[in-house]
């Protein structure tokens, strides 16, 4: 691959990796940082980014919205939404426990698809929606436009990040972990715990909506396949296991060798033979799988642990931590 | 009047069943191993997939073929079981949820590779329906399904309350401590657990796939539907599944009936929201199920 080509090889791969970022910070505030177990991750990213898409794109009679704001607008009003949805989820299932929080939230993931797929009038259906602009869109062209987008994604990420750490080091983050760690406890000492899950599911769910509105910005277009859970919901529970849930380093570490392994794994499988490569997708879901089952029996508090100033009372972090 | 049973009534007994045979499977492993199997969808499409390779090469119906489908399936769970969410058994079991997210993915993967992602079908051309008394016109499939379902019925509860394996079953899912501490062996409890609910699987599998088509999501579109089942009977309870199931596909097809006026209740397309719709409402509101199942 020549210089140039591989730069922007790379520039895509870091945008990627960015939203992902995102994606796996929000996660890590919902599971690291709450224990709360979110299954439809990939349901609060299509609700993000359709809501950007619909409110900064075109006008187009095929579908609602197309009021051409700018796109700052469009990613603040996907993380209000996104956030919405995440309250009216959280206010039916927060008293849930793991497994059926699990399936709650993967219920209502789905439901939200079928929405997305069948109300034409809303959503252009399958057809998705085009015209979708991206950030400072008349400054500069090409692929110069692509540099500026990794810039403005890794904004985000920025303050993302910030925003969760100072979440975490906040008297709020604690009680978070108290409630996580020893929900009978944090209840004793009068935490209204159901209120801490529901502020957690809440900002989870917004974040979630903002990395979906980026990638509606980045690839200018947006369908339902946009929304599959297997490159969402699955890749990201990957990302976070792997880079090491309750730490938001960890969080960003793991989204970007997740998000490299599955990338150069590409690059590997294009160099099959034709017969092999159309099959190639295959056999990165199949590696990705084995890795996530790898991390879960060896390296279960991922490449960067979670280092809480508090005490941890996870069975499994006390055998990690020796 | 027939219209009703031809159409809705039967094809949703037949559904149910289907979604029976699954949740049968996921209510056991929930009620022995304390977790949700997200893999169970992915078990079924291997069933189907195993079952129409030994068509492939025998020429025979699907439903003869029926043991190949069983026998890879019964292998593959009990591997999975070993290698992947055995060493993680004295953990909270939220990993081993997450493990069998892992493992749906695996399977998915490992089938899309044997197989390819094409749709394939078990028999091709139209099936002619049955006609009883010149009123009632089913496929030949629905009454097979439905033949099937009985017969698990009758079996599984002969199992359960007869057998020493069934009754131990039932030990350990009414509490697991006191079953170990009154010496059962408990492995050998989620050995049975696994062929049990992988065969079952199997059995759906293929008769989903003779309803539609082969494809590798054939099972993952239908977990969900089977969570609900497996809640609505009662988390543990493998008797409660079964009725769960068949509530839950009556519900589906009966949901786009027209009920009120000329159109259909709900829109056909969102038939299978309903389901979700239901597992969600039981979930928040009486998440022991409707016969009282036990709650983690």
């Amino acid at each position: 691959m020549d210089p140039v080509g591989l730069l922007f090889y790379l520039v895509a791969f870091l945008i990627m990796g960015g939203i992902y970022a995102i994606l796996c910070l929000a996660l890590n505030v919902q599971w690291g940082y709450g224990g709360l177990f979110n299954a439809g991750i990939a349901g609060f990213f299509a609700v993000g980014a359709y809501t950007s898409a619909l409110l900064t794109a075109a006008p187009a009679a095929t579908h609602l919205g197309g009021y051409e704001l700018p796109v700052v607008v469009g990613i603040i009003a996907a993380a209000v939404t996104a956030g919405l949805t995440g309250w009216a989820v959280a206010k039916i299932c927060i008293r849930l426990k793991s497994d059926y929080l699990a399936m709650a939230s993967i219920g209502i993931a789905e439901i939200l698809r079928m929405v997305i797929v069948n109300e034409d009038w809303l959503t252009n259906g399958s057809l998705g929606i085009t015209n979708i602009p991206r950030p400072f869109d008349g400054l500069v062209q090409g692929r110069a436009a692509d540099i500026l987008f990794l810039v403005f994604v890794w904004l985000v990420v920025g303050i993302v990040y910030l925003i969760c750490n100072r979440l975490y080091d906040s008297p709020w983050g604690r009680t978070l972990r108290a409630v996580r760690d020893n929900e009978d406890a944090a209840r004793a000492v009068g935490k209204d715990v159901d209120a801490f899950r529901l502020q957690t599911f809440v900002i989870g769910a917004a974040l979630m909506g903002i990395a979906g509105a980026l990638s509606a910005h980045y690839f200018r277009f947006l369908s339902p396949e946009a929304t599959e859970p297997l490159f969402i919901t699955f890749l990201v529970w990957v990302m976070l296991m792997m880079g090491g849930s309750g730490n938001n380093k960890g969080a960003i570490v793991g989204a970007l060798a997740v998000w490299a392994i599955w990338s150069l794994t590409e690059i590997l499988t294009n160099r099959f033979p034709a017969e092999l490569a159309t099959r190639s997708s295959y056999i990165r879901m199949l590696l990705i799988g084995l890795l996530l089952q790898v991390v879960l029996q060896r390296y279960r508090s991922g490449l960067l642990p979670e280092r809480s100033p508090g005490i941890a009372f996870d069975k499994d972090k006390d055998k990690t931590h020796g | 009047m027939m219209e009703f049973i031809n159409f809705y009534l039967i094809p949703g007994l037949a559904l149910g069943s289907v979604y029976a045979l699954g949740a049968i499977g996921i209510s056991m492993i929930f009620g022995i191993l304390r977790f949700a199997h997200f893999a169970h969808g992915d078990v079924m499409t291997l069933g189907a997939y195993g079952t129409l390779t030994a068509v492939w090469m025998s020429g025979l119906h699907p439903l003869l073929m029926l043991p190949v489908g069983i026998v890879l399936v019964v292998l593959a769970v009990l591997a999975v079981d070993k290698v992947f969410y055995k060493p993680l058994r004295d953990l909270p079991t939220i990993y081993t949820v997450i493990a069998s997210f892992g493992v749906a993915l695996i399977f998915r993967s490992l089938i899309q590779l044997i197989w390819g992602s094409q749709n394939e079908v078990f028999i091709r051309g139209v099936q002619k329906p049955v006609v009883l008394f010149d009123l009632i016109r089913v496929s030949l499939l629905h009454i097979e399904s439905i033949a099937i379902i009985v017969v698990v019925a009758i079996a599984l509860h002969y199992f359960l309350s007869r057998t020493r394996t069934g009754r131990s079953m039932r030990a350990v899912s009414d509490n697991a401590e006191l079953a170990r501490v009154a010496g059962l062996d408990t492995e050998k409890v989620v050995r049975s657990t696994w062929i049990i609910g992988g065969s079952l699987a199997a059995i759906a599998g293929v008769l989903a796939g003779l309803d539609t088509n082969i494809q590798p999501n054939l099972g993952w579109n239908l977990i969900l539907p089977m969570f609900a089942a497996a809640v609505l009977g009662g988390i543990g309870k493998p008797m409660g599944a079964l009725l769960g199931g068949m509530v839950i596909g009556l519900i589906e097809e009966l949901s786009s009936y027209p009920w009120i006026t000329d159109e259909p209740l709900i829109n056909p397309s969102y038939k299978t929201a309903t389901a979700f719709l239901i597992m969600v409402i039981l979930l928040i509101f009486r998440p022991q199920g409707l016969l009282k199942g036990r709650l983690f």
